[in-house]
């Protein structure tokens, strides 16, 4: 038998050897119970950390990581700049638009379109992974964000604009869970659909809006409220197109 | 999509390939300090840190490596800056193995004893044995000899399990313990 010391039994543990080497280890341990005590003891340790915090790759993601991951970059600097002014203006928009509204739930509303293109621009250009939950399990991707979001959702149907449904994500912004749906026509372009509750505007006259739209750095939003939900399409579509789309949601969802 | 197609390659931007990094940055973080909100403060720092370093990054190295680097310096710089943790932390372990009510969450457990490591024998045994990096790849990314890491997951690993043990036999020997 072969002299094996710690440093193999570490890597044994690890999985870091080859077949032969694993054979090795094993007849070792055979004959060797406080080192097998040893390395059951490691492999459950690796496994208690697995089972603890694997469950964190799921977590919804904060959009103040996505933020950061973002910041520096030069379209992004000017997706804020824009987002600032177009957030100053949808406030004093709606000032005149409606007496006694309170701040709160129109600053929320006002930075929804901010974070629908943000989260956006974060996941259309993703090749491998731009949705967590593909297309293939539509129903179970909309139970999950449906109960996540405290509210039965739907994934509009936009084939007759010829966007397929690709999948969603689940998010964190505006202090609670966003879901996102994602969508690409035949020719590979993405829209996302961005929805989350819009507390503090229930019970209020404008809990239900018309649309609204924000340009953000080239990316066209169309974002609405109804009943409590708020939605956002978001785009880097021409606009007369994205009004379409955002028409087909509306419709489908208010339904 | 032409405003976010520079963006959209893959293999030109590790901008995008960030997003992709950030689920096992947060787990690594998670289970490194204490509670969630300073695990996404250490993940948001590192973001931070890798954008303005973005350039001095090799293309063709890799980059999940590169950013356990900096996460790494950063905890460094955290743990140096609360330097009376060592207090802290012998505490932490009277409590940990004096209070029995802990043992019911196996989750809580495996927390409270990686907690009560040192931080550096912390890092070792969570990059190999959470992230599954290999030795040399941990050594590079904590910036120490091969050997160090070795020894670090060696110590690292057996007073995890002494720890982990402690609380199994705990009933057997808790009066002991407690007076």
């Amino acid at each position: 038998m072969k002299q094996i010391n710690e440093e193999q039994l570490h890597a044994y543990v690890d999985g870091l050897l080859d077949d032969g080497q694993r054979l090795d280890v094993e007849a070792w341990l055979a004959g060797h119970p406080d080192d097998a005590a040893r390395v059951r003891d490691w492999q459950a340790q690796n496994q208690a950390f697995h089972a603890a915090f694997d469950p964190v790759l799921n977590e919804p993601m904060p959009l103040e990581l996505l933020r950061a991951s973002r910041r520096q970059t030069a379209p992004a600097r000017r997706l804020w700049r824009v987002a600032a002014s177009v957030a100053v203006l949808a406030v004093t928009g709606l000032a005149g638009y409606g007496i006694g509204l309170r701040s709160a739930p129109t600053e929320l509303i006002a930075r929804m379109p901010r974070d629908a293109a943000l989260a956006h621009v974060v996941f259309t250009p993703e090749q491998r992974h731009p949705v967590e939950v593909d297309a293939a399990h539509a129903d179970h991707l909309v139970t999950w964000l449906s109960k996540r979001l405290g509210s039965p959702l739907k994934a509009p149907d936009f084939s007759a604009q010829g966007f397929e449904l690709l999948g969603g994500r689940l998010l964190s912004g505006g202090g609670g869970p966003v879901a996102q749906f994602m969508y690409q026509s035949a020719d590979q372009r993405r829209v996302t659909l961005y929805v989350r509750r819009e507390a503090g505007s229930k019970g209020r006259d404008n809990t239900d809006t018309s649309f609204r739209h924000a340009h953000e750095n080239g990316i066209e939003v169309f974002y609405w409220i109804d009943q409590d939900m708020g939605y956002a399409l978001s785009g880097g579509i021409a606009r007369a197109e994205m009004q379409l789309l955002a028409d087909a949601a509306y419709r489908q969802i208010g339904r | 999509m032409s405003p976010s197609r520079e963006t959209g390659e893959p293999r030109v931007s590790p901008r995008s390939d960030l997003i992709e990094h950030i689920p096992r940055l947060r787990r690594y973080a998670r289970a490194l300090t204490r509670d969630a909100a300073q695990a996404d403060d250490l993940v948001q720092d590192t973001l931070e840190r890798a954008l303005v370093k973005l350039d001095l990054w090799r293309p063709g190295s890799d980059l999940r490596a590169w950013l356990f680097t900096l996460m790494h310096n950063l905890f460094v710089n955290q743990v140096r800056a609360a330097a009376p943790q060592h207090a802290e932390l012998d505490e932490a372990r009277e409590i940990a193995i004096g209070g029995g009510e802990m043992d019911a969450l196996a989750l809580r457990d495996i927390h409270a004893a990686l907690c009560l490591l040192p931080a550096e024998q912390r890092e070792v045994i969570l990059l190999v044995g959470l992230e599954q990096f290999g030795y040399a790849e941990a050594a590079r990314i904590l910036g120490v000899p091969l050997g160090t890491v070795m020894s670090r997951l060696s110590r690292g690993r057996e007073r995890l399990r002494q720890l982990l043990s402690d609380k199994v036999a705990e009933p057997a020997i808790k009066l002991k313990v407690v007076k």
